[in-house]
């Protein structure tokens, strides 16, 4: 069992979590990736690490509600236990391997767009700790659902914060931002920008027109998360990659988006049953347009 | 009696068992077994042992059958094997120890799988365990992966007195045993488990959610003071065809389709992990693992295509589990290789493009070679596809670790006698060795394993 150090609610959906996971925290880095299971009926629920103490021996952990598993999940408390940790999987982030002299000379941009600020943390706060600065834009739809703001703010060399409906920070979305940057006269020679697909996507676009190579994190419907399955193959460039063991990270301007949103619809269907079943008990029976009932 | 014949086995029947998992074959009772070891005659040179990869006393465990003593003859199997339970209902018997057996010239051979399944079943429900060790010698060895290359080896080194721990990378040990070989074939619970739990009980730790390669690497397992470690990982990754719509929703390899269900265990509603059934399912391959999945999806509820592209001859899955499949319901698509997955405006199957096949000149592998005729394209109507086109092992740890050489299909180089590898201390057997096989061939790497780590422990 893993057992949870703390537990805090980001937004009504997306919960933080720190786990007691030593063999994890020893050997994890930025751009990793663990996968968790509750109980022993519970799904394998794969989420980038957003924070590790090596020290202590804990893993962060941040995940939004979006199927069963992940809504039992967000029950659990300061006390309570995953069944299963296991991590870390997948490759670091490249941008590690780097010289840091070459990395202080780069110009870095972070684009960060809803949950997708927890993964992006751990690799800013890895700058900071090793002398880098970079600019960091966390985009969100609304003010209540910017996470991780405070936390952010104390590594970023430059944190720009935007609403879509500019109920905080600037107003409009992630690319809008980059746009304005550019217009400023600003420019980067790469970006980091996980987050939605479609908003990697729309990024990927822009930066492609900018001339700026991005990076991103896709986080593909998995099962095992060692590379045995193949449910979270994606086509970048010409080649068939597998998001867990060849990934997270890619090119983004090689990432076949569209193809990735449509693999991500998969279980959309069973997941809105069990999510349903979930709520109502027992006492569903049909009529949820999903059943076939 | 016909003595040429074998005492029939009793089993559900085909029209009830298509519609859930418990296992099909009921396996013998006490009479029975009896009643087939009889048939036995004893030859002076057993070709059947020569016919076993692990070279279990065959004549000898079955003469305690026909004296009755069970627990001796379970004795006698656990000198070469570790997991009698599972080998009797998934070893290939026909190419292996019934295959050899004198009785089968002329008749039926010997049950002996079915025999030893009885075996090893009555042990587990009379309590009777492999015996331990007297005396611990205090070496620590790592065995990584618990299917059955791991667990042999695990369980012979702790006969010898080693402090063994398996690691294991995902939840649940057992390997293919557990996410791999359907519920119906082989019982998790009343079989694997109780197999595992008597490797256990020699005094093995089985270490679960750590992915050596990724979690720490095999020098890490130096440091933290094994002595020797023993690589049954297994061959993990999935082929795919290469044909185009093969991302589209609705195509799977066979691993995630069986492990959705076996490990996760999707086909119980209370479960969380779900699956993708289908309603038309066309399982691509001829191998067991293409016979699981179909027989998987047959139970799910949907019409099952096997789409092979040699004939009924050529097909490499146990003879059991064909017979069965057919059985069951499953339409056996031969000689017919897909060309195309038809993808839909929503990104999912709507149909399988394939070409009619005949057979030509043998090939490499000694099997007449399947060519394309022509002006035979057609669809097969099917709202999902599973490639089950074999598997190769995982470059997980091979990557990682320095000194660990691989061939060209990123198979570990091994020793076929010791499974002494390229790096000092370390040794490797099973699928991640030979790419995808058999269970008993894994375990039989396993036990080659496990006398070459003891040998150079010995000697150091």
């Amino acid at each position: 069992m893993y057992k949870i150090l703390q537990a805090e609610m980001l937004t009504d959906v997306t919960a933080l979590m720190v786990v007691e996971a030593p063999r994890v925290a020893k050997y994890c880095n930025p751009g990793q990736f663990v996968i968790v299971k509750l109980d022993e009926k519970g799904e394998r629920i794969p989420l980038t690490i957003c924070d590790y103490d090596r020290e202590a021996g804990t893993v962060t952990i941040v995940f939004q509600a979006v199927g069963a598993s992940t809504k039992k999940m967000l029950e659990l408390h300061s006390g309570d236990a995953f069944q299963d940790f296991v991590g870390p999987l997948g490759c670091a982030s490249e941008l590690i391997d780097k010289p840091i002299e070459e990395l202080k000379r780069m110009k870095i941009l972070f684009v960060a767009g809803g949950v997708g600020a927890a993964p992006v943390y751990p690799q800013v706060k890895w700058m900071k700790e090793h002398g880098v600065d970079v600019d960091v834009i966390v985009g969100a739809r609304t003010k209540e659902l910017v996470i991780l703001e405070d936390q952010m703010r104390e590594v970023a060399g430059n944190l720009i914060i935007t609403t879509d409906d500019g109920s905080y920070g600037r107003s409009g979305m992630v690319t809008k931002v980059i746009e304005d940057l550019y217009a400023e006269g600003r420019k980067y020679d790469i970006c980091v920008c996980i987050g939605p697909v479609i908003m990697m996507k729309f990024t990927c676009l822009l930066t492609k027109k900018l001339g700026l190579p991005t990076i991103v994190s896709m986080n593909p419907i998995m099962v095992d998360g060692t590379g045995m399955c193949g449910a979270c193959r994606l086509t970048v460039g010409d080649q068939i990659k597998f998001a867990c063991v060849d990934g997270p990270e890619f090119d983004g301007h090689l990432v076949n988006f569209d193809e990735a949103m449509k693999r991500q619809q998969m279980y959309k269907t069973q997941e809105g049953r069990a999510m349903l079943k979930l709520a109502e008990g027992d006492t569903h029976h049909g009529g949820c347009g999903h059943c076939g009932e | 009696m016909d003595v040429l014949k074998k005492v029939p086995v009793r089993e559900q029947e085909p029209k009830v068992r298509a519609t859930n998992f418990e296992e099909v074959c009921y396996g013998y009772n006490g009479e029975e077994a009896v009643c087939e070891a009889f048939r036995c005659i004893k030859c002076k040179n057993p070709q059947c042992v020569k016919g076993c990869p692990v070279g279990i006393n065959i004549p000898g465990f079955i003469e305690k059958v026909q004296e009755g003593d069970i627990a001796a003859a379970y004795q006698i199997i656990s000198e070469s094997s570790a997991l009698p339970a599972i080998c009797g209902r998934v070893c290939p018997q026909e190419t292996q120890c019934e295959g050899k057996c004198i009785r089968g010239i002329k008749g039926d051979p010997i049950s002996i799988g079915k025999l030893e399944r009885y075996v090893a079943d009555w042990a587990k429900e009379n309590h009777v365990l492999p015996k331990k060790a007297e005396k611990m010698n205090g070496k620590k060895v790592a065995v990584i992966g618990s299917g059955p290359a791991g667990l042999t080896c695990a369980g012979d080194l702790a006969k010898l007195g080693y402090e063994v721990t398996i690691f294991e990378a995902l939840h649940e040990p057992g390997g293919v045993l557990t996410y791999g070989i359907p519920e119906f074939r082989l019982p998790k619970s009343a079989v694997v488990q109780q197999e595992i739990d008597n490797v256990k009980s020699l005094g093995v730790k089985i270490e679960c959610n750590v992915v050596i390669g990724k979690s720490m690497t095999i020098d890490q397992l130096f440091e933290e003071g094994f002595e020797a470690v023993f690589i049954g990982s297994g061959a993990g990754l999935p082929k795919f065809m290469g044909i185009p719509g093969e991302n589209a929703n609705g195509v799977f390899s066979a691993n995630e389709y069986l492990t959705r269900n076996n490990l996760m265990k999707a086909f119980d509603e209370t479960y969380d992990t779900p699956i993708s059934a289908g309603k038309k399912v066309a399982v691509v391959g001829g191998g067991n693992v293409a016979m699981d999945a179909a027989r998987t999806a047959l139970r799910l509820g949907a019409e099952t295509y096997i789409v092979y592209r040699r004939g009924e001859e050529e097909i490499p899955a146990r003879a059991e589990e064909v017979h069965h499949a057919k059985e069951e319901g499953v339409i056996f698509k031969l000689l017919t290789n897909p060309t195309e997955v038809l993808v839909d405006d929503k990104g999912w199957v709507s149909g399988l493009r394939c070409v009619e096949m005949e057979l030509g000149e043998p090939d490499a592998s000694g099997r007449r070679r399947p060519v394309v005729k022509e002006g035979s394209e057609f669809t097969l109507e099917v709202d999902t596809v599973i490639m089950a086109l074999g598997t190769s092992p995982n470059p997980l740890i091979s990557s990682t670790t320095e000194g660990l050489e691989t061939n060209k299909w990123k198979c570990i180089i091994a020793e076929e006698s010791n499974g002494q590898t390229t790096k000092e201390g370390v040794y490797a057997g099973g699928d991640a060795v030979t790419g995808a096989a058999t269970v008993i061939l894994a375990m039989e790497a396993g036990k080659a394993g496990a006398r070459g780590i003891h040998e150079y422990l010995s000697n150091r």
